[in-house]
């Protein structure tokens, strides 16, 4: 699990590049979610889902499983629509998403689909969870056997919950235990910057006894070895701040915070499917 | 009479009634459940002696977790332990869990049913001195609302006790109610309890109830008082002690409202929302009567005696005497 060979990272870009359309499908057939942190993530999960993560989706309740929280629970079409992807329902369920009686809520809910590791939505509320799954792991002296991941958004550092978790989890040097920040900029109402300034983010987890290590959240040999690096790391949690654009993939999406909380409409989803059928101009001939 | 089937404490009327604090039930019940199950662990926020989790820390040091002055991640933290397998009880003072960290509670324990015991030590009025902020009134309502959670609320020591050890052999979240002061044994270790029942502590010599005093948590010495004295006037009552508020034992409310026709309830708590509307919910839909809710009515508490302020917010034995004279009258 640990060597990404180009092979292997081209495979990697084709699967989030599916993910993503799947994505924009999704949100076009629900008519309300968030379009931003899921293109953005798209990455990221594509990269954990298909590399990293010690799972089975044939056998989703598998004791020894990695635990991968996601924190932000509103990017949960990116979720759902790599939990597809990689296995665990049928793509056809993701046109569900939403819809009365779905298994894919608005926020994902345990209840509906056992396979996400918590119900998740109301912010600030993943990581300390996850600490908790590694606190657990230390008393049952299983920290070296597996490790929880928490994705997080750069938002909920607003919440005074997160940093009670990040207090507690440096307290405690839980070495299986990585966060992923997906700093993208920007919240519901504007950028970070501007809504409640984070920076120097990377500081304020260090000066909480993390391991910290900054990475470009859209480069998989990067990812791929900051979370080699965090594994290794022995003494203290990792944090990965990685830096990723909202709206990846769609040119028009990008960097923008208006697509934060709203879905493509009928054109819009046309055109961002149309840009990623060619995987941004990579791809000179529609291959589908 | 006191119930002769249920073995409560023969001393119970005694001057020198024997008086443990009911957070002492619990904090030898949770060393108990620790001994008996290995998944038990204990996470506090920076008051490990004051809801008596010492003793299982102490005993068990690696399955204790002290998260400091943090009660919205105490429970969260908890909820991921129970994720693993683990059976988390966590404690503070009411007033901050469940009081400060309701949503927490809600989605990472309930919504995600997680199996966590939330301990509220500290409840009621009768923290006394420390004042209003520190007296949790509203912590019965908002954990009876929530879905997928348990509460109870247990008369004395002996009984949280009983109810700390089902409650980490239950399935669900819950709710622990505990008070801080001593309080008068009423059960003895052979009293039969189990969650979801209720059961009659007091009952007429001879011949039927008049009035149903239906009652939970530490309150229960002083209603059990009440009906004492009141028998002695000729006034017949019931008392049902009722620790789970929530399964609620239907049948024991509809059952008692049926022969007495008219019922008072008595809880340390706020009268919106609390026991009594969980009673009243019960018998407006199955066996509607006359209700008497004593309670606090509507207000914040302040710094005074325990006792100074149990009679001065209406929940003392005259109060409860009171109220079953006038609900007679209805």
């Amino acid at each position: 699990m640990s060597f990404l060979s180009d092979e292997k990272i081209k495979e990697l870009e084709i699967k989030a590049n599916d993910i993503r359309k799947s994505i924009i499908e999704m949100l076009l057939e629900a008519g309300s979610g968030h379009t931003a942190g899921p293109l953005g993530m798209a990455d990221i999960f594509t990269l954990f889902y298909f590399h990293i993560l010690k799972h089975d989706p044939k056998n989703p309740a598998w004791a020894d499983r990695d635990r991968l929280v996601l924190s932000n629970g509103h990017i949960c079409p990116v979720l759902y629509a790599t939990m597809a992807h990689v296995g665990y329902f049928p793509l056809k369920e993701l046109k569900t998403l939403r819809k009365f009686g779905t298994r894919l809520q608005g926020h994902p809910h345990r209840e509906y689909l056992p396979y996400v590791e918590t119900s998740s939505g109301p912010l600030g509320l993943g990581l300390s969870q996850a600490t908790g799954m590694a606190l657990a792991d230390r008393m049952d002296g299983k920290d070296k056997d597996r490790f929880i991941y928490c994705f997080m958004s750069d938002g909920e550092q607003d919440e005074g919950n997160s940093w009670e978790a990040i207090m507690l989890a440096g307290k405690n040097k839980l070495r299986n235990l990585i966060a992923v920040v997906d700093r993208n900029n920007i919240q519901i109402d504007g950028f970070t910057e501007n809504i409640m300034p984070l920076e120097p983010l990377a500081d304020k987890w260090r000066a909480f006894n993390w391991h910290v290590i900054e990475v470009g959240g859209h480069d998989f040999r990067a990812l791929n070895e900051a979370v080699q690096e965090a594994q290794a790391v022995y003494e203290k949690p990792t944090v990965i701040i990685a830096h990723t654009i909202p709206g990846k993939g769609v040119h028009e999406f990008e960097r923008d915070y208006k697509w934060h909380g709203k879905p493509p409409n009928k054109e819009e989803a046309k055109m961002a499917l149309d840009e990623l059928r060619t995987l941004g101009g990579k791809i000179k001939s529609e291959h589908q | 009479m006191l119930n002769p089937h249920l073995k409560l404490n023969p001393r119970i009327f005694n001057q020198d009634v024997e008086q443990v604090p009911i957070r002492k039930g619990f904090g030898e019940g949770l060393e108990k459940a620790g001994e008996a199950d290995k998944n038990v662990v204990a996470l506090c926020a920076d008051l490990t002696e004051s809801t008596m989790m010492s003793f299982f820390k102490e005993k068990f040091p690696e399955r204790f977790v002290e998260v400091g002055v943090a009660e919205q991640n105490l429970v969260t933290i908890a909820s991921g332990m129970a994720a693993m397998g683990k059976i988390p009880f966590c404690s503070s003072y009411a007033m901050f869990s469940p009081g400060r960290n309701w949503e927490q509670i809600r989605t990472t324990i309930a919504y995600n049913d997680r199996k966590v015991v939330i301990v509220g030590s500290h409840a009621g009025i009768s923290v006394g001195p420390d004042g209003g902020t520190h007296q949790a009134l509203e912590d019965i309502s908002l954990m009876r609302v929530m879905p997928n959670m348990d509460v109870v609320s247990p008369c004395d020591a002996i009984e949280a006790k009983k109810a700390t050890l089902a409650l980490a052999k239950s399935v669900k979240p819950a709710y622990l109610r505990l008070a801080r002061e001593k309080t008068p044994i009423i059960t003895t270790e052979e009293t039969p309890f189990a969650l979801g029942k209720a059961e009659i502590y007091w009952m007429p010599d001879v011949g039927l109830a008049q009035v149903g005093i239906i009652v939970t948590g530490d309150l229960m010495y002083r209603a059990l008082l009440a009906a004492k004295e009141l028998e002695a006037e000729g006034i017949k009552t019931k008392v049902l002690n009722l620790p789970s508020i929530k399964p609620i034992d239907m049948h024991a409310v509809i059952t008692l409202a049926r022969e007495t026709k008219r019922i008072v309830t008595v809880e340390e708590h706020q009268v919106a929302g609390g026991m009594g509307g969980a009673v009243a919910e019960v018998l407006a839909q199955n066996y509607p009567v006359p209700i008497e809710f004593i309670g606090v009515q509507d207000k914040f508490g302040q710094s005074g005696t325990p006792d100074e302020l149990v009679e001065h917010y209406g929940m003392g034995t005259p109060s409860i005497k009171k109220a079953v004279q006038k609900i007679i009258q209805r």
